[in-house]
């Protein structure tokens, strides 16, 4: 056991999903072909002037507001000033001293540990452009079309004392965003992005270690892998006498290690000072209760309702609830559908196992909860065995056909006629005396092996309990 | 000559159809090409898109089509004012190549107006300046004394206003450059209040202070500009949604009971005996109108000077940034991405732009911020609220614009002399006032000024004043004699 305290604070990034940019009315649109939507004032032309897209203020709220934050009444914007080529005006609208939302929490858990953690801020700003480094040749290319994307910065408390904990934070924050509909984020399409302060000191102490930036992790495993390399080079620097030097540094997946980027004394001086072009936001508190009225029942909330209202286990309540197009899916299917559990089951079974594979939401799919519904239904009517249901629902993922439309067009129905199966299971004893014979000698396990034949020759439609009982009577 | 009308009477001949645009425009043209190779107000001319605008005008209005306020009139902007296919440079290096694929507010309310954009005009680079000597092209020469500066950084727009090469231009004050100018060139300069005209496309140089205003022959032409120009406009944040009257209506010339205030502190060392007299003059002529004029003071307008030299060069710093080689402009040869910002402004700003970037970057800086940058600010506070307390009690506050006329070209070497050109005039751009300089007579020779500041908003309340006074000034009508002084002026 160590004899250090690991303390880690979290800067996530998450791209609002306004229609049109902060400052201007460009679309906001991923993966369109560079520079197509742009304008004078993305593209930082001189002379053009922001203006504030208000629907980017209540998202933002809206986002603080389902993070227990609160909205102080007056706010500003300010520029932060460096030069970068993927930065038109060389400096950055956001928010320094006086930011949109402030003390906020959310509540995470960890090996059955439930913990608040604090969120030091919310504030808006706008996205810098992409920089495209050319193959060949000695130039870089800029793409315009994010610059003036509006993000939010979500800045926690220094709150999380391993990289688990961090990256429960992740993702409990990620689904609390996602419940408030502001957001798409995707880490893999840059609407969530995170860096990490991280430092570590003697249990029992009070003073923070020196603390180390992280940047360039790009999915939650690496923000946790990351810092647990990060743990144990501060640790053996310290075991080792040595001192942790202040810098931000890089997170190289490939190569599982960290690397310097730039110390303390290189950071850059960004000379924040409030911009003039824009105005004071002067939240009116109606506005914030109106904004409050449409967030919707948040994830944690749901969990314990899952729990009481259909006995679900904890766990389960947690696993379903951390998506809402999942919890939706759940509710609609449980509404026509009794056996929660069941339900639940699929959901994190098979559904999830395709959903992670293809990197989809639930809600992305053909796969409704009349489907869902209707599949438990055959299951249970014992029309389609199991393992058929796992075929049929690849099916209905695939065509979005319903179950036993399915299950009618390729024949699926499970055999339950004696008389049909009794003619196969004669012919399987036939075939195969070596195994009669080992299960005649006491050799169990041969039964399972003459059951495998059966549904071979019914492709999986047989009945597997009337062929176990229809097999033993014969041997 | 036609170019000798001012805006009002050349509107009131087209309209009766006397003169086609067609015409006046030619005639224009005529006149820049006789004076500006003697004054060069112009870093770009736009003849050919002039005529053709003219031409259009003149068949629209054939047609008993609708035409603007201002249709047929030339006019000239300020090369810091963004026009769509037209070459806009800042007067320098940086921006020679710039063609802005967007108009500035202004200039498509002038073209919806029907004026005839003849040019751009010269001014110190980047509007740093109070000569038009920091131009990185040319020095633009004063109309009424060719060796003297036209004052700045407008001293493009303002001398071809003088010279009757335009019958209006737009400039932008951001510590006096339209005041100061116009008080130099012996024409009106109004800076409106801060947020009534649309910064929208003007090139900016310090973003909180910096307003557009108007160059005209006399104070009717302002009004009349002022009625098309001062709209609320949803593209620039700090545009005021208020609703602007006819500014025509306040020319009534009726100032009775009217309470002028005379701040000491504009009359204190340092101020051309001769401009003072000017000054008094015009007071004793508003009086005579049934004014009423008192002294009073603004204990912290001697710190407007160094309060601006914080706030403008670190709004400069920041605004100038984005002049880095990468999108537009100047660009210059570079091995690496230090180098091209390096080179490129290096070699693309001039070095009154260079000292005021890094004066800026300096205040800004995290360990000087609270010192300059925040100290500045509560200066700027306490300068706005010396003119609240004055204006509770007055409607108008009377100043000169410049404590003397307009010096030798090259006379001014030391830099702290010439900031303090902007000394009576960058007060009301910390405080956002409206204010006007009118002509006041003249000095050796020289035009002088007569600075008018309004409260906010109250653009015709200056106006009013300012009409009174020209009506009943009795000072000679003149024009300039377009050469160097030495020579008398034409009566």
């Amino acid at each position: 056991m160590s004899k250090y305290e690991t303390v880690i604070g979290l800067e996530v990034h998450v791209e609002l999903a306004t229609k049109t940019k902060i400052f201007c009315s460009c679309p906001t649109e991923f993966g369109q072909d560079p520079n197509t939507h742009v304008c004078p004032v993305c593209l930082g032309m001189p002379g053009a002037l922001p203006v504030l897209n208000k629907l980017a203020v209540e998202y933002a709220i809206k986002a603080a507001l389902a993070l227990n934050c609160e909205i102080p009444r007056f706010s500003k914007f300010d520029r932060k000033n460096y030069f970068y080529p993927d930065l038109p005006k060389a400096y950055q609208i956001s928010q320094h001293d006086l930011p949109l939302a402030v003390n906020g929490y959310l509540e995470i858990e960890v090996d059955g540990v439930k913990k608040k953690i604090g969120i030091t801020r919310v504030h808006l700003e706008e996205d810098a452009g992409k920089l495209i480094h050319a193959e060949f040749g000695d130039h870089s290319l800029a793409d315009y079309n994010r610059a003036g994307v509006p993000l939010i910065e979500i800045v926690s408390e220094p709150d999380l004392r391993s990289p688990a904990e961090a990256k429960a934070y992740l993702e409990k924050l990620k689904s609390i965003i996602q419940y408030t509909g502001v957001s798409d984020v995707k880490m893999e399409e840059g609407s969530l992005r995170c860096d990490a302060n991280i430092s570590i000191r003697p249990f029992g102490s009070s003073e923070f270690g020196t603390r180390t930036e992280i940047k360039n992790m790009n999915s939650f495993k690496a923000v946790e892998r990351g810092l647990a390399y990060e743990v144990a080079r501060h640790t053996e620097i310290l075991n080792s006498g040595g001192q942790v030097v202040q810098e931000t540094r890089r997170w190289d997946e490939s190569q599982g290690k960290t690397f310097a980027m730039r110390s303390k004394e290189e950071a850059e001086d960004y000379r924040y000072f409030p911009d003039p072009d824009l105005v004071p936001v002067v939240v009116d508190p109606a506005w914030v209760e109106e904004i409050r009225q449409t967030l919707p029942e948040m994830p944690d909330s749901r969990q314990e309702r899952y729990v009481s209202e259909w006995d679900l286990p904890a766990y389960d309540a947690g696993v379903i609830t951390a998506s809402k197009a999942m919890a939706d899916f759940f509710e609609a299917t449980v509404a026509e559908y009794s056996d929660a559990k069941a339900v639940a089951n699929w959901l994190m079974g098979d559904i999830a196992r395709y959903l992670n594979a293809k990197e989809l939401e639930i809600s992305e799919t053909k796969l409704t909860p009349k489907h869902l519904v209707e599949l438990l239904k055959l299951q249970d009517d014992g029309i389609i065995s199991g393992k058929i249901a796992k075929t049929v629902l690849e099916e209905m993922f695939n065509s979005g056909k319903m179950p036993a439309e399915i299950v009618k067009e390729k024949g699926l129905e499970q055999i339950t006629d004696e008389d049909a199966l009794t003619t196969i299971v004669d012919e399987v004893i036939a075939n195969n005396p070596k195994s009669v014979e080992d299960y005649r000698s006491g050799k169990e396990k041969a039964l399972g092996f003459l059951v495998g034949q059966v549904m071979k020759l019914t492709k999986g439609k047989a009945n597997p309990a009337l062929v176990n009982k229809l097999l033993r009577k014969k041997l | 000559m036609l170019t000798q009308l001012t805006l009002a009477e050349i509107v009131d001949k087209l309209a009766k159809k006397e003169v086609s645009a067609r015409e006046v425009t030619e005639a224009a043209l005529a006149r820049i090409d006789e004076v500006e190779d003697a004054v060069k107000a112009f870093v770009t001319q736009t003849r050919d898109a002039a005529l053709s605008k003219a031409a259009q005008i003149d068949a629209k209005r054939l047609n008993g089509e609708e035409v603007g306020p201002l249709a047929g009139v030339p006019m000239a902007l300020k090369d810091n004012i963004c026009t769509k296919g037209v070459r806009t440079t800042c007067s320098s290096k940086l921006l020679n190549n710039f063609i802005p694929p967007y108009d500035a507010t202004v200039a498509e309310l002038l073209d919806e107006a029907g004026s005839i954009l003849l040019g751009k005009t010269n001014m110190d680079e980047f509007a740093m300046g109070s000569s038009t000597e920091n131009s990185a092209f040319f020095t633009t020469c004063n109309p009424w004394d060719l060796e003297s500066v036209p004052g700045g950084s407008s001293g493009g727009s303002a001398a071809a206003v003088a010279a009757d090469e335009v019958f209006f231009a737009l400039g932008s004050d951001t510590a006096g450059s339209v005041r100061q100018p116009a008080a130099f060139c012996g024409v009106v300069g109004l800076k409106p209040t801060y947020g009534r005209i649309s910064r929208y496309g003007l090139i900016p140089f310090a973003s909180s202070l910096d307003q557009i205003g108007i160059f005209t022959k006399d104070v009717r032409d302002c009004a009349l500009v002022m009625n098309v120009i001062a709209k609320h406009d949803p593209r620039d944040s700090t545009s005021v949604n208020q609703a602007t009257p006819d500014y025509i209506n306040f020319l009534d010339g009726n100032v009775k009971g009217l309470k002028i205030a005379i701040p000491k502190e504009y009359f204190v060392e340092g101020i051309n005996a001769e401009v003072k007299a000017n000054i008094h003059k015009a007071i004793a002529v508003l009086e005579s109108l049934g004014a009423v004029a008192e002294e009073i003071s603004l204990p912290h307008s001697e710190f407007g000077i160094p309060a601006y030299y914080v706030i403008a060069p670190a709004e400069a710093s920041s605004n100038l940034a984005r002049f880095d080689g990468v999108q537009y402009g100047f660009q210059a040869e570079a091995d690496s991405l230090q180098e091209l910002y390096e080179n490129t402004r290096g070699a693309g700003f001039g070095p009154e732009v260079k000292r005021r970037i890094i004066l800026g970057t300096y205040a800004l800086s995290a360990e000087n911020y609270e010192a300059y940058y925040v100290k500045a600010q509560k200066v700027r506070t306490l300068i706005r609220e010396d003119f609240e307390k004055a204006f509770a009690k007055y409607d108008i506050i009377l100043t000169p614009t410049t404590l003397a006329p307009a010096f030798k070209q090259g006379a001014v070497k030391d830099l702290v002399s010439m900031y303090l050109n902007d000394i009576c005039t960058v007060p009301t751009n910390l405080a956002g006032l409206p204010a006007i300089s009118v002509p006041c007579g003249f000095v050796d020779g020289l035009p002088v000024g007569l600075q008018l500041i309004g409260k906010p908003f109250a653009e015709g309340t200056i106006l009013r004043v300012a009409y009174a006074y020209e009506q009943n000034s009795g000072l000679p009508k003149r024009k300039p004699a377009l050469r160097a002084k030495g020579g008398t002026v034409d009566e």
